[in-house]
């Protein structure tokens, strides 16, 4: 992840954040297991077949998808296929360059892929329209507004809510729209280790004074969907077991909360 | 994971395609010191797979912006021939083989003594010539090789590894047929004395006992390989001990 503009986090407020941890309690007063607050607009871009602005904290993001017909991959001729993009924007932080997509947004991109692709969340069969030859594409597209830490989590979110409402445009060849088919709903909890402490939803500082990072995608049976280790820092094996526990009951809260 | 199919990936003997059993590896094979130029190499041959890698530094990180003043950062790049799979891959980076870059670099900075070469850069290029499922922890397990083998100081060895679920079954060390049509895939990086994670990546359906079962099989495989790699080191040391004896 990005540092901040200086790359430094000053010395005082990370002293006042490890001291708090040491208490079980965060910088900013939630515990270890609590996210911050999520704010989900669906449907913010009517022009799109589907969208969320979701805002977790501070952390600012849009999905949109685009639904078009196409071709099938050779491998899957009788699947739909989904695609998932993150652009970094330049207006959400200071040290973010236009251009091609670099390691951070691909990483980003791809894990909130795989959550969304191996919980079979889209059902992709029937999304064929001519077996072998045309299916239905769905283009996923994240953009990063305002970026205060957890974007994985932030970009789950948002695709989430943009692909519940997704409208598939089926008129366009010859039957009739239809509300994008979904099955479950896999839900990204991101965690940081600062020190000893496992921590979920990280803001920015807390990102900086991380060593290690970890998604696990979990879907509503409890199953594990996804999971990605990210930064040069290391886990121990408990410490991902204690992770992964921390990703179902938290999954399980937010699914309640926001996707009833 | 790959699409459902109607082969049958393990027998009632709990027997799998290419004969092995659950939780057993397929051979593997480490030769360190296989090119001139660079600083320190290895090469791999896991079941189909091989691989060769190249480390060079620690050298001056280049661009300047990319420095760290405390340590030295990791330039893993992971790279697929074109001929290396059934398909031709045009050549040079996916979005796939750049997350992969990612991940490897983070594992080996952790296992590398990165602190000692502030400002420093060290790369290490992983080329696949030949790919048969399990890419990027048989290369993890070379580039570890590869970078001990340029005489780096390394807290430990990173062994990688890793584990599914076929038919129903966790089973150690994915082969092609099984990453293609398995339900499950957890490629690990772990250090060999300390047992710490330092590469993990998921995809598929486990359910927590499952997670259990898998892991425990890659740290169980972890001491047969990480004894591979160890041996391909001293094999190093002991032509260089001869060498110098014989003068």
């Amino acid at each position: 992840m990005p540092r901040d503009e200086a790359g430094i986090l000053s010395e005082i407020k990370r002293d006042y954040i490890l001291n708090k941890l040491k208490e079980g309690k965060r910088g900013d007063g939630r515990l270890t297991t609590e996210f911050r607050e999520i704010n989900i607009q669906q449907n913010y871009v009517p022009r799109a077949a589907g969208s969320a602005v979701v805002k977790l904290g501070k952390t600012k993001v849009i999905a949109g998808v685009k639904i078009e017909s196409g071709e099938p991959f050779p491998d899957t001729p009788n699947l739909g296929v989904l695609t998932t993009n993150v652009e970094l924007l330049p207006m959400a932080f200071p040290t973010f360059e236009a251009g091609p997509p670099n390691e951070n947004s691909i990483e980003i991109a791809r894990v909130v892929d795989r959550g969304i692709r191996e919980s079979k969340m889209i059902d992709l069969e029937n999304l064929v329209i001519e077996a072998g030859k045309k299916v239905w594409i769905v283009f996923v597209d994240i953009n990063i507004l305002d970026y205060d830490g957890n974007l994985i989590d932030a970009c789950t979110l948002a695709v989430l809510s943009a692909l519940k409402s997704a409208i598939v445009p089926g008129s366009k060849e010859g039957g009739k729209d239809f509300l994008l088919p979904i099955r479950n709903l896999p839900v990204s909890v991101t965690m940081v280790k600062i020190g000893d402490n496992i921590i979920c939803d990280p803001d920015l500082e807390e990102e900086q004074l991380s060593s290690a990072r970890i998604t696990v995608s979990t879907t509503e049976d409890g199953h594990l969907r996804a999971m990605q280790k990210g930064d040069s820092g290391f886990f121990t094996i408990e410490e991902v077991r204690k992770a992964i526990k921390m990703s179902s009951d938290i999954g399980k809260q937010i699914r309640e909360k926001y996707f009833q | 994971m790959g699409t459902a199919s109607d082969i049958k990936l393990i027998d009632e003997k709990g027997i799998r395609l290419d004969g092995r059993s659950l939780s057993e590896l397929r051979p593997i094979k480490i030769e360190t010191d296989v090119l001139e130029r660079a600083d320190g190499s290895a090469y791999i041959e896991w079941g189909g797979n091989k691989i060769m890698v190249a480390v060079y530094g620690p050298r001056e990180a280049y661009p300047k912006h990319t420095q760290d003043i405390d340590k030295a950062v990791i330039k893993a790049r992971y790279n697929m021939a074109a001929f290396s799979v059934d398909e031709r891959k045009r050549p040079g980076p996916d979005r796939r083989s750049v997350e992969i870059s990612k991940v490897i670099s983070e594992a080996l900075q952790c296992a590398i003594m990165v602190e000692q070469f502030p400002r420093a850069q060290i790369d290490v290029y992983i080329e696949v010539l030949q790919a048969d499922a399990g890419t990027r922890i048989a290369g993890l397990t070379a580039a570890s090789v590869a970078v001990a083998a340029a005489g780096i100081p390394m807290r430990d060895l990173v062994v990688g590894c890793t584990a599914g679920k076929v038919d129903g079954k966790i089973v150690l060390d994915l082969g092609k047929e099984e990453d293609n049509f398995g339900q499950a895939d957890l490629p690990m990086g772990i250090l060999a004395k300390s047992g710490k994670i330092v590469l993990m990546q998921m995809d598929g359906d486990l359910t927590t006992e499952e997670f259990d079962e898998a892991t425990a099989m890659i740290y169980d495989a972890a001491k047969r390989i990480n004894d591979i790699q160890r041996e391909a080191l001293a094999g190093k040391y002991r032509a260089l001990a001869m060498e110098r004896g014989g003068e």
